[in-house]
């Protein structure tokens, strides 16, 4: 308050130096200096109404200088990064995105061909094993014949050996009939009664 | 006053620092000015200082803008929709002037220039203005629908019309006095328990240790009006929002 009643000089004789605009303003300018020496008795400063123009004037001043800069210079600024950071969270997102259809068609494709490759496979398979019955089926088969073949040999060799050797048995049955009847009851008869004998005994 | 160091009043002492007259009403420069200026100063500075990077990966500071900005567009968005941002630079303004003035404050021997109800109704009324103005502006006259509630009886509709018109010129008033009256108080409130400390802490070894309890309140209340100086400019650009919706939005 001290600076107050300083000033307050000091703006008196400043006026007093150049022309005082009127008898009202020294008489405020007087009512001031009595303000200011009385101290703070004479009103509630936060209400007090004698630096409202002052106030009201320089709120107004730094408040619109204030809001001109936010309007024109900051909010346009931080307005920039924010959607610039969005803008690319976007892109980013987006490439991502991309990359993973990328990825998933290659891994479509990759499981397309292996099923490919896999049908391919059992395919290949699937005629070598059908390759490789029909072979031995044919081999078999011939191996049948062949064995069929050498079995009827083998058989009309067993009967022809039967045939010769029934034949034989005949021959000695007659030589045995007769040899017996001869030397046993002494009758001789001749090689063709005993054969027929020997045929009819046989059956 | 200046030899009591104790006077919770004093604070708020304007006192002229280049005196100027204009017209025969004073316009000094007074240490509320160079308040007012500072407070533009350092919030200018500091969000201009901080996100001069323009990071993509925002800095501790930026981040700090950022998160201020988004807080502001929000509640802007969430009470006056995407019509109201065309407001968002004065709503930004009026938070961050308030908020920083607020913050300012509590620095100690520093003025606190919201403490003052002329500036807190100044505020105000811009706010209020803004909103007629742009109101008329935009809707013609069919913006004072804003007093006419839809699906009111015909009988009471002239006596709500009334409420609404006394509770809409009562804002300013208790827009502004909101933010004043928490302000006074608490710097008051702080100083008189600071002063405890130091009255009683002067009576000798007793007084130092009764002085203990004063001074606890006093860190306490420090942390509180920290809290306020937030709360207060919070509440003000909130209810700054839900006024500007009446400007965009006149029928409710």
């Amino acid at each position: 308050m001290l600076f107050v009643t300083a000033a307050n000089a000091q703006d008196h004789g400043a006026d007093a130096n150049h022309a005082p605009i009127g008898a009202g303003e020294d008489a405020v300018l007087q009512g001031e200096v009595a303000h200011g020496s009385e101290g703070h008795e004479a009103g509630f400063p936060p209400m007090n109404p004698e630096f409202f123009p002052s106030q009201i004037l320089w709120l107004a001043i730094t408040f619109g200088i204030f809001y001109w800069l936010l309007k024109n210079t900051i909010v346009p600024r931080i307005g920039g990064i924010l959607e610039n950071r969005r803008d690319r969270i976007a892109l980013d997102l987006e490439a991502a995105e991309r990359a993973k259809s990328d990825a998933d068609e290659a891994q479509a494709a990759y499981e397309q061909e292996l099923a490919e490759a896999r049908e391919r496979a059992h395919k290949i398979g699937q005629d070598a094993r059908d390759s490789a019955r029909t072979e031995a089926e044919a081999e078999r088969k011939k191996l049948d014949a062949d064995l069929d073949r050498r079995l009827e040999e083998a058989q009309a060799r067993i009967a022809e050996t039967k045939a010769n050797a029934m034949r034989e048995v005949d021959g000695i049955a007659t030589e045995v009939t007769e040899a017996i009847l001869k030397d046993a009851i002494g009758i001789e008869v001749s090689r063709d009664e005993a054969a027929a004998a020997v045929s009819a005994s046989r059956g | 006053m200046a030899t009591n160091p104790t006077d919770p009043i004093h604070q708020f002492a304007i006192s002229r620092l280049v005196p100027i007259e204009i017209g025969g009403l004073d316009f000094s420069f007074t240490n509320s000015t160079l308040f007012m200026v500072l407070t533009v100063g350092v919030a200018a500075a500091f969000l201009y200082y901080s996100t001069r990077g323009r990071g993509l990966v925002p800095s501790k500071l930026q981040s700090i803008t950022e998160l201020t900005y988004e807080f502001t567009a929000n509640m802007l968005r969430d009470s006056a929709g995407t019509a109201g941002m065309k407001f968002f630079p004065f709503v930004f303004s009026i938070f961050t002037f308030v908020l920083v003035a607020n913050l300012l404050g509590m620095i100690p021997f520093f003025f606190t220039v919201t403490s003052h109800i002329i500036v807190t109704f100044a505020l105000a009324m811009t706010v209020i203005s803004v909103v007629v103005g742009y109101g008329i502006a935009k809707h013609g006259l069919s913006w004072f629908k804003v007093f006419i509630p839809s699906g009111v009886p015909g009988a009471i509709l002239p006596f709500v019309v009334l409420i609404e018109v006394i509770s809409f010129l009562s804002r300013p008033v208790s827009l502004s006095v909101r933010l004043f009256a928490n302000m006074l108080a608490g710097h008051i409130t702080l100083k008189v328990f600071a002063g405890f400390v130091v009255t009683l802490s002067s009576l000798g070894a007793v007084g130092v240790i009764g002085a203990i309890l004063p001074l606890l309140m006093t860190v306490a209340i420090t942390a509180l009006e920290f809290l306020v100086a937030f709360l207060q400019a919070y509440v003000f650009a909130v209810l700054t929002c839900m006024y500007l919706n009446d400007a965009v939005h006149p029928h409710h």
